[in-house]
C-alpha cells in the first residue's frame, strides 16, 4: 500500500506544480512506482512541466465519471522509468469532482503506486479541499516572502482542522545572496514562523525555467542546483536522512569588488 | 557593509526584520480569526459595558491579540478616569 501526498501552498505561483514534477521525477528515478495527480482543474500544467501534454485522451473527471478506467487515463512517461501522470481537466471546473469521489480515487491508486503525488490547486475552496480529501500527508511549499508565508499558515491551519499529519515544509525560491545581506528571510525565520517541519530548501534556479521551456524536469539535470535539492528531497521523502545542501555563498574578492563598484550578485 | 548603509543613508533595520515583524502580527490576527473590524466592534461593547460602572477614557482605550509565550492573549487596556473629589458611592 503506498502512500499519497498532497503538495499544496494557498498561494499560487510558488512552485507546487514544479515541486510535484520534480519530486515525483526524482522519486521513480529512485526505483519506485509514482502517479502525479493533477487536480487544478480548469488549469491544467502539471502536463506541460512534465512535458506529456500531446499524450492526454482521458483525465481525472474521465475516471471520476467513469467515462474509462484509471488505466486508459494514466499517461506512462517513458523516460523515467516507473512515472505515471493523471492529467486534470481542462474545460470543466473544480465542481466537477467532490471530495468522496477524490477519497475514492485516491484509495485505488495506492494499491498500485508506491507514491501518489496529488498537485493542489491555489486557493482554500473546493479544489484545496478535493486535493486533501484522500491525502495521508502534505508538502507545504513556501516562498520567503510575507504572501506566501502567510498563506501557507492559513493551509497549516485547514490541514489541521481536518486532521492530517503534521505537514511538512519544502522552502522554494530562496536566494542566499538576499539572505545575506538581509533582505530576504532566511531557513531559521521560516520554520519559527510556520512552527513545522522542514523537509528541504529549493534555491532560486534559473535552470527551472529551461527545464521547464523543455519539459522536462530540473532533476534530470545534473548541473542544476534546484534539482540537485528536489533530488534530496525525494530521498528524505523515502526515509533517507540527508543534510541540507550548502546554499551559503562565499564572500571572495571579485564578489566583494562587484559590491565596491556597485554590482549586485543575482 | 554597515559602513556602506550608513553612507547611503539606508535604513538599519533589515527588511527581513520588517518582514517578520509584519507576518507575526498579521498571523496573529489570523490564527485567532480576529479582524480588526471585529475588535472595532469588541472594543465598542466594551466601553459600553465598562461605562455602566466606572468612568473610562474611551479615546485611550485599546484592544489587542498579542502573542504570549506559548498562547494567544486578548488584551485590553482599559484607563479609568479618577477624581480627586470622589462622591460617595450610593
Amino acid at each position: 500500500m503506498g502512500e499519497v501526498i498532497v503538495v499544496t501552498s494557498g498561494k499560487g505561483g510558488v512552485g507546487k506544480t514544479t515541486t510535484t514534477a520534480n519530486l515525483g521525477t526524482a522519486l521513480a528515478t529512485l526505483g519506485y512506482k509514482v502517479v502525479l495527480v493533477d487536480t487544478d482543474i480548469g488549469l491544467r500544467n502539471l502536463d506541460v512541466v512534465m512535458g506529456l501534454e500531446n499524450r492526454i485522451v482521458y483525465d481525472i473527471v474521465d475516471v471520476v465519471e467513469g467515462v474509462c478506467k484509471i488505466k486508459q487515463a494514466l499517461i506512462k512517461d517513458k523516460r523515467y522509468g516507473s512515472l505515471y501522470l493523471l492529467p486534470a481537466a481542462q474545460t470543466k471546473d473544480k465542481t466537477a469532482i467532490n471530495s468522496e469521489q477524490m477519497k475514492q480515487l485516491c484509495g485505488e491508486l495506492k494499491k498500485d503506486f508506491d507514491y501518489v503525488l496529488i498537485d493542489c490547486p491555489a486557493g482554500i475552496e473546493q479544489g484545496f479541499k478535493n486535493a486533501i480529501a484522500g491525502a495521508d500527508k502534505a508538502i507545504i511549499v513556501a516562498t520567503p516572502e510575507v504572501s506566501s508565508v502567510r498563506d501557507a499558515d492559513r493551509i497549516i491551519g485547514l490541514l489541521e482542522a481536518a486532521e492530517m499529519d503534521s505537514p511538512k515544509l519544502v522552502i522554494n525560491r530562496l536566494r542566499p545572496d538576499m539572505v545575506k545581506r538581509g533582505d530576504m528571510m532566511d531557513i531559521d525565520d521560516m520554520i519559527e514562523i510556520l512552527a513545522i517541519d522542514l523537509l528541504g530548501v529549493v534555491p532560486e534556479d534559473e535552470t527551472i525555467v529551461i527545464s521547464t521551456n523543455r519539459g522536462e524536469p530540473a532533476v534530470t539535470d545534473k548541473n542544476s542546483k534546484a534539482g540537485e535539492a528536489y533530488r534530496n528531497i525525494a530521498r528524505r521523502i523515502t526515509g533517507e536522512n540527508v543534510p541540507l545542501m550548502n546554499l551559503t555563498i562565499e564572500n571572495g574578492f571579485f564578489q566583494k569588488l562587484k559590491k565596491l563598484i556597485g554590482l549586485r550578485d543575482s | 557593509m554597515d559602513i556602506f548603509n550608513k553612507m547611503f543613508g539606508k535604513n538599519n533595520v533589515s527588511s527581513k526584520t520588517v518582514a517578520k515583524e509584519r507576518l507575526r502580527l498579521v498571523l496573529v490576527h489570523d490564527r485567532a480569526n480576529v479582524s480588526p473590524q471585529l475588535l472595532e466592534t469588541l472594543k465598542e461593547e466594551l466601553i459600553k459595558v465598562i461605562s455602566k460602572y466606572t468612568e473610562i477614557d474611551n479615546s485611550a482605550l485599546e484592544v489587542s491579540i498579542n502573542n504570549s509565550e506559548h498562547s494567544v492573549v486578548l488584551v485590553a487596556n482599559i484607563p479609568i478616569r479618577v477624581r480627586r473629589s470622589m462622591n460617595t458611592v450610593c
